[in-house]
């Protein structure tokens, strides 16, 4: 094992048996041990990474792509089929705050049962104890039973424990959500600070923002195997990306099925609507039908058909119409809206100061909406046929649905376009 | 050899899981801890009645014969039984923290090794009352047939815990075992008699097998007889103890990897 190294994996696989119907009775194992059918799952696929002395990192990775059984293999709790890890000095692990405490006993008590958990002896105890209860905050709850505790106390008396271990190593999974927003700031400005002393860290997070601020590196794991590594923003961003696309994936897929479900529901409308359209006009449609639109599709820069944009892209309306009877100074318009209704935008021809025209047999128009720079969010379009007087041809209400994604969280309706002109000392 | 310092760094562990267990013994009775003593007490009586007064036996002061007996017997019974069921009983914190899951079976048998040393104090009590002289020299040896008898008994936990923890239908065996085992072992009569009866050759192999055998035999001889022991007699305790050790942890250092994962 190298000198400077903390932690090194190598090679580590993981498999894990599913039983379709375990039995861990004598009986069962006899009778039914051909019924003892399981199916493997590969968890781990061969990972290797060494982790330097002082060094702390992240490992991101969606659920179940074998981050927190990396950080289990790591605290000794399970091992691997394959492969090795070595690991040099004292390991803590904030993986199950509180495991071992016993309510009946107060919390001084406590402290001292949970502290021998992580190997430390009487007198480690003893010179820790002041700054264990110091950093729960619970000097006067001490000597109570820790039944009487409030969830926040407990945690906060488990967390003060393990963080004051003085470990070398410190593998942290999913910990930050310890009490109030001051105690978590406390906590984060804690962890700061024993990274600072040279400790070793490891965190398993979903919360990237917290990698990024402690972390030196970064490892996203991907069905068991490492996918990239490196500076924490770069790696993030890589993931942000899959994890986005993933869920255009599935988006697509989810209206795949509601498109089918649409088109089923359109043709036993279809019927319906004809005798219906006739009595009386559907809600989210109006006017003279003189013309009307028929096919109408949204494309996205290559021209294919799509309803997920990322913030940026470009949107391309798709418009087909018929004429029944001719319509003089004819006004294309179209509105998008988010889902809760806020109008995002909205114009037509006349407003963009295009030549008056006559519709007089079918055709065919397009809107380019370059840049789309819209907040991630659910957003319809409205699309309208209007005489010049206003009064609605085919006013046709979300005609369309389209869901905008980004891997940049800023907030509120539209993406400014905006440059920072931070001067540094 | 790093693996048992880690397990002396986790001493303290130990130490708080015995003292949690022997306080909670009696945890919600009135008299508390005192049950550590009047617990042997009350059965010495009873043992008394029964085998003193109704059933007439050939031993003199036979409830001391037994008692001296039955002590470090029930210290080995608890140290299977309990032993064998140590680590499923922290299921939840083997599922979530590390620590040498070794520490489980052997704070389980320490508070029987503690529980028994206790009781010895009654033990002593009654012999002296009793009129029965002790011999100074043969009692020095005490203290080195106990802590072999503790060697064996944790030897054994190892083996029972771990196997346990992958059948669970062991430990209810285990209970049965240790009842039929007590009978082949010199606890209520001593091995002349079963010489003596009509039990044929293989029985009283068995009984020369059972490695509990020589044990108790050597605390019947320091307490009741108040002779010192054979060195022969004892380091053929010593041997068997010394096996039972390191194959329980051979064995349970191999078993110990897939405990998490059988919860």
């Amino acid at each position: 094992m190298d000198k400077n190294n903390a932690i090194e994996v190598n090679n580590i696989t993981k498999d894990f048996k599913v039983y379709y119907d375990k039995g861990s009775e004598l009986k069962e194992k006899m009778l039914f041990w051909k019924r003892n059918r399981y199916e493997k799952r590969h968890v781990l696929r061969g990972i290797s990474f060494n982790v330097k002395k002082g060094e702390a990192i992240g490992l991101v990775g969606k659920n179940g792509c074998g981050k927190s059984t990396t950080l289990k293999m790591l605290t000794k709790i399970i091992y691997p089929d394959s492969g090795s890890i070595e690991m040099s000095g004292r390991v803590s692990s904030l993986l199950e705050l509180g495991a071992g405490f016993h309510p009946d006993m107060s919390g001084r008590e406590n402290i001292y049962t949970n502290a021998s958990i992580f190997g430390l002896t009487k007198k480690e105890i003893d010179a820790r104890l002041d700054d264990i209860i110091a950093f729960s905050e619970l000097e006067d709850f001490i000597d109570n039973p820790v039944r009487t505790y409030s969830s926040g106390m407990y945690m906060r008396l488990a967390f003060a424990v393990a963080i004051n271990v003085d470990a070398d190593i410190l593998l942290i999974d999913e910990i930050l959500a310890v009490g109030d927003a001051n105690y978590q700031a406390k906590c984060f400005n804690k962890l700061r600070e024993i990274k600072a002393e040279g400790t070793t860290i490891v965190i398993v997070s979903h919360s990237l923002g917290q990698i990024e601020q402690i972390c030196d590196r970064s490892i996203w794991i991907k069905d068991g195997v490492i996918e990239s590594e490196g500076n924490p923003k770069d790696v993030h961003l890589k993931y942000l990306d899959y994890m986005n696309q993933e869920r255009m994936e599935q988006a697509e897929k989810e209206q795949i099925r509601q498109a089918k479900i649409e088109r089923e529901m359109m043709e036993k409308k279809k019927e319906e609507e004809k005798i219906k359209r006739e009595r009386a006009k559907v809600n989210s449609r109006y006017g003279s039908e003189d013309a009307k639109f028929t096919e109408i599709h949204m494309l996205n820069a290559a021209g294919e058909e799509s309803r997920i944009f990322k913030t940026g892209e470009k949107i391309i309306l798709d418009l087909n119409y018929h004429v029944e009877n001719k319509v003089t100074d004819a006004v294309f318009g179209f509105g998008i809206f988010r889902n809760d209704a806020l109008w995002v935008y909205g114009t037509n021809t006349r407003i963009d100061r295009l030549e008056n025209f006559n519709l007089e047999k079918d055709g065919n128009y397009k809107v380019e909406l370059e840049d789309i720079n819209l907040i991630p969010g659910n957003y319809w379009v409205d699309i309208t046929i209007e005489y010049g007087e206003g009064i609605p041809v085919d006013y046709y209400k979300q005609a369309m649905k389209f869901e905008v994604v980004s891997n940049i969280t800023d907030v509120g309706v539209a993406r400014m376009p905006h440059k920072w002109v931070l001067n540094k000392d | 050899m790093q693996h048992f310092k880690e397990l002396y760094e986790y001493r303290e562990m130990i130490i708080s899981l015995v003292r949690k267990d022997l306080r909670g013994r009696y945890k919600g009775s009135v008299l508390g801890f005192l049950w550590t003593f009047i617990n042997p007490l009350l059965q010495l009586i009873v043992y008394t009645i029964v085998f003193s007064i109704i059933m007439n036996t050939s031993y003199e002061q036979y409830y001391l014969f037994l008692f001296v007996a039955l002590v470090p017997w029930m210290f080995f019974s608890s140290s299977v039984t309990d032993g064998a069921a140590s680590i499923l009983k922290e299921k939840d914190m083997v599922k979530k923290i590390y620590f040498p899951r070794e520490v489980l079976p052997i704070s389980t048998v320490t508070s029987g090794f503690v529980n028994m040393i206790l009781t010895f104090i009654v033990v002593f009590a009654v012999v002296i009352i009793s009129g029965r002289g002790l011999n100074p020299l043969a009692l020095l040896c005490l203290p080195i047939v106990m802590i072999v008898e503790y060697i064996l008994c944790l030897g054994i936990a190892l083996i029972v815990s771990s196997l346990t923890v992958y059948l669970r239908d062991l430990q209810y065996i285990l209970g049965i075992f240790v009842m039929a085992l007590q009978y082949l072992t010199p606890v209520m009569y001593g091995v002349d008699m079963v010489e003596k009866s009509s039990a044929g050759k293989w029985l009283i192999m068995m009984f020369n097998l059972n490695p509990m055998t020589p044990i108790i035999k050597i605390y019947r001889q320091i307490i009741y007889y108040g002779e010192v022991p054979e060195l022969g007699s004892l380091l053929i305790a010593v041997g068997v103890g010394v096996v039972f050790i390191v194959v329980g942890e051979i064995l349970f250092k191999k078993l110990q990897k897939g405990f998490a994962e059988e919860f």
